[in-house]
């Protein structure tokens, strides 16, 4: 028993001497063939790469709205009657942030939000861009730390002070490489003194440069920016932890329901989001970007693996006579199946391996180049070499069957 | 020798074979029965259609019988299975073709190693190249291992091809129409190959229809309508070793004159 499956071994090995030489001998074939593998495996690594790259970006920018955040902003988009956009109609009242704080006890940090466009000035400069009143827990909840300077105070925010925080773009624009903090920057002819500069935050998912931007109290945004008005756009909350969010939410909806007197079945004046919510729709974009992508990459996977297919058809026919000598001096057909699937195997793993570096090459040039980024993922370099040997067995089955069938008399005469 | 001379190499029993195509039943061999003996050079003559082809691809394991039995050094083999067939020819049987059939691109030694690499016996690349080289230099081709069959001119080729089918110590060597692509120096060159392998004990089976080339054997069979006609002892053999130098001497002479 052992003996024979000894001999079995044996005789596999010859077969893969057999078709290592076959493969040798036909060298410009080997590498057209093995060329279409190549360049599937390498399509299907370089996009993905570049897919989950831009996926890598996304949730990046996403954790840069800071975690486990709970957005609250005032009219709904299901209201009945009059529909306005999230923070259209001032449903939401500072009282209603106080409520949150007091009563919700899974929240730990609160922030007012009123937004504004304004022409900020300096000297001789002026630069149109946002205003963000906020409360001073703003900077802990948006995981947003000062480049210089110092951020406001609660005090300052009890105070209504005419003070300010300004993104990295503002400051640019305004002061150019000047020292920032301690200068006046007057919006709307007001002035208010800048106590430092945030870090630079870059693009936000949506493209909006995040670091254009004035933040200062949220009550001196109302009083003097705004000029009056009590109610705000937003209300961002923060809870301790995630498992947290989900209960804090329903919590605030119910405290928030009763606040605005709204009876039973009627809709809300306000919505409120999760950060995972958000986060959720926009990976959902770029998963469908990547399996896009990596889709058009498959197809040209299988291409190449028709073109095995296709090489080994012909190389079965040109090779007819070859197959028939192999038969006449012994060769099983069993033999000849083995060759023709490890000829056609090899090519593939072999076109699969110089893929996959290729494919990384390639995503590394173009996100270099394109300045996007790239993330290489173990998974696909081994769903990548798995499929790539798939496509030798699978494509290259059934031309190997076709020569391990032929009848060697037939094989031998065959012209 | 004497003993081998004895034994039977070749036995065929009412050897029959038909085959189907379409409507019509065909009778390609309709009763043969003959016995060769170890070391006789039998060359099988018969016009196209005669059914010799059909004989030798049964002799040669490549295809069975429909009726009667066959064996093969006393083995029968006329009921054996596609791969034990396979395995007889491997250890018995070794082949010369028309169109020499080697592969394109190889060198001679691979091309000879060949049937080596679907036997049972387990050799190292060492021991498989020694035993190449070895029925290169017996056909007279030592130093051309390396060439492709492309850099080698008919005769070496077919010589090459003579060198595949001795690399098995095969029983019986069987040769279809071995001179048929070539001219009539190279096909006495490879007779005298032959003759020289026959002395040495091996059988040879050779189908041919030139006359000339069949009486370099011992004993011709000719064969007609699936049966055979005559089985005569050759009177007259011709010697390869001494045509080919009467072609010398003549090529000589015309060089003079």
């Amino acid at each position: 028993m052992t003996s024979k499956n000894f001999a079995r071994r044996l005789r596999l090995l010859s077969t893969f001497k057999i078709a290592a030489r076959a493969l040798r001998r036909n060298k410009l074939r080997s590498a057209l063939t093995a060329l279409g593998i190549i360049i599937g495996v390498g399509a299907v690594i370089a996009m993905v790469s570049i897919g989950n790259g831009a996926k890598a970006q996304v949730e990046a920018q996403i954790a840069s709205l800071g975690e486990n955040v709970i957005l609250i902003f005032s009219g709904s988009t299901t209201a009945s009657g009059i529909r306005t956009g999230w923070g259209g109609a001032g449903t939401l009242k500072i009282e209603d942030a106080e409520a949150i704080r007091r009563e919700v006890p899974a929240v730990t940090l609160v922030s007012e939000e009123v937004v504004s466009n304004a022409q900020v000035a300096a000297g001789n400069q002026n630069w149109f861009t946002r205003i963000y009143g906020e409360s001073a827990d703003y900077f802990e909840i948006r995981q947003w730390a000062l480049a210089d300077g110092a951020p406001f105070t609660s005090q300052d925010v009890r105070s209504a002070n005419k003070i300010c925080v300004i993104g990295r773009t503002t400051a640019t624009q305004i002061f150019g490489s000047e020292d920032v903090v301690g200068q006046v920057l007057r919006i709307k002819n007001v002035p208010f003194q800048i106590t430092g500069v945030l870090t630079s935050k870059g693009l936000s998912s949506q493209g909006t440069d995040q670091d254009d931007i004035v933040i200062m109290p949220y009550t001196s945004a109302m009083k003097r920016v705004l000029g009056g008005g009590t109610t705000l756009r937003n209300i961002n909350a923060q809870v301790a932890s995630p498992k947290d969010l989900a209960p804090a939410q329903q919590q605030i909806i119910a405290l928030l329901r009763q606040r605005h007197n709204i009876r039973e079945g009627r809709d809300d004046d306000f919505t409120v989001r999760n950060q995972e919510e958000i986060a959720a729709a926009q990976t959902a974009t770029t998963e469908t970007m990547t399996a896009l992508l990596a889709g058009v990459a498959v197809i040209s996977l299988i291409v190449g693996g028709i073109g095995i297919m296709n090489i080994m058809l012909v190389s079965v026919t040109e090779r007819t006579r070859e197959i028939g000598t192999r038969m006449a001096v012994g060769a099983h057909g069993r033999d000849i199946l083995t060759q023709f699937l490890i000829e056609a195997m090899t090519l593939s793993v072999v076109g699969g391996i110089i893929g996959i570096v290729t494919g990384i090459v390639a995503s590394k040039v173009i996100a270099m180049i394109k300045n996007w980024s790239s993330l290489v993922s173990p998974t696909s370099i081994i769903v990548a070499f798995i499929v790539s040997a798939g496509v030798g067995i699978f494509f290259g089955f059934y031309p190997a069957r076709k020569a391990a069938q032929l009848d060697p008399i037939d094989a031998l005469r065959y012209e | 020798m004497n003993n081998s001379s004895e034994a039977v190499a070749v036995r065929l029993d009412d050897v029959r074979k038909t085959y189907q195509t379409g409507e019509v039943e065909v009778q390609a061999v309709r009763g043969v029965s003959i016995e060769i003996a170890a070391g006789e050079f039998v060359a099988l003559m018969g016009s196209s259609g005669s059914g010799k082809s059909t004989l030798m691809n049964i002799v040669g394991c490549l295809d069975r019988p429909t009726s009667g039995r066959y064996f093969l050094d006393g083995e029968d083999v006329s009921s054996l299975s596609r791969d034990e067939l396979a395995d007889v020819r491997n250890r018995k049987l070794g082949f010369v073709f028309q169109n020499f059939n080697l592969l394109a691109r190889t060198s001679a030694l691979e091309n000879v190693e060949l049937p080596l690499l679907y036997s049972e016996v387990a050799l190292t690349n060492v021991e498989l190249r020694e035993k190449a080289e070895q029925v290169l230099e017996a056909v007279g081709l030592q130093g051309r291992g390396d060439h492709t069959p492309s850099q080698l001119s008919g005769g070496q080729q077919q010589r090459v091809a003579i060198a595949r089918a001795l690399i098995n110590d095969p029983e019986v060597l069987l040769a279809d129409e071995p001179t048929g692509n070539l001219d009539s120096r190279t096909s006495v060159e490879v007779m005298e190959i032959f003759q020289r392998l026959n002395e040495k004990g091996i059988t040879i089976i050779m189908v041919t229809h030139e006359h000339d080339i069949a009486s370099y054997a011992r004993r011709n069979i000719v064969m007609k309508d699936g049966l055979v006609r005559d089985d005569v002892v050759v009177q007259n053999r011709l010697k390869a070793a001494a045509e080919l130098e009467k072609m010398t001497a003549g090529e000589a002479l015309e060089a003079a004159v």
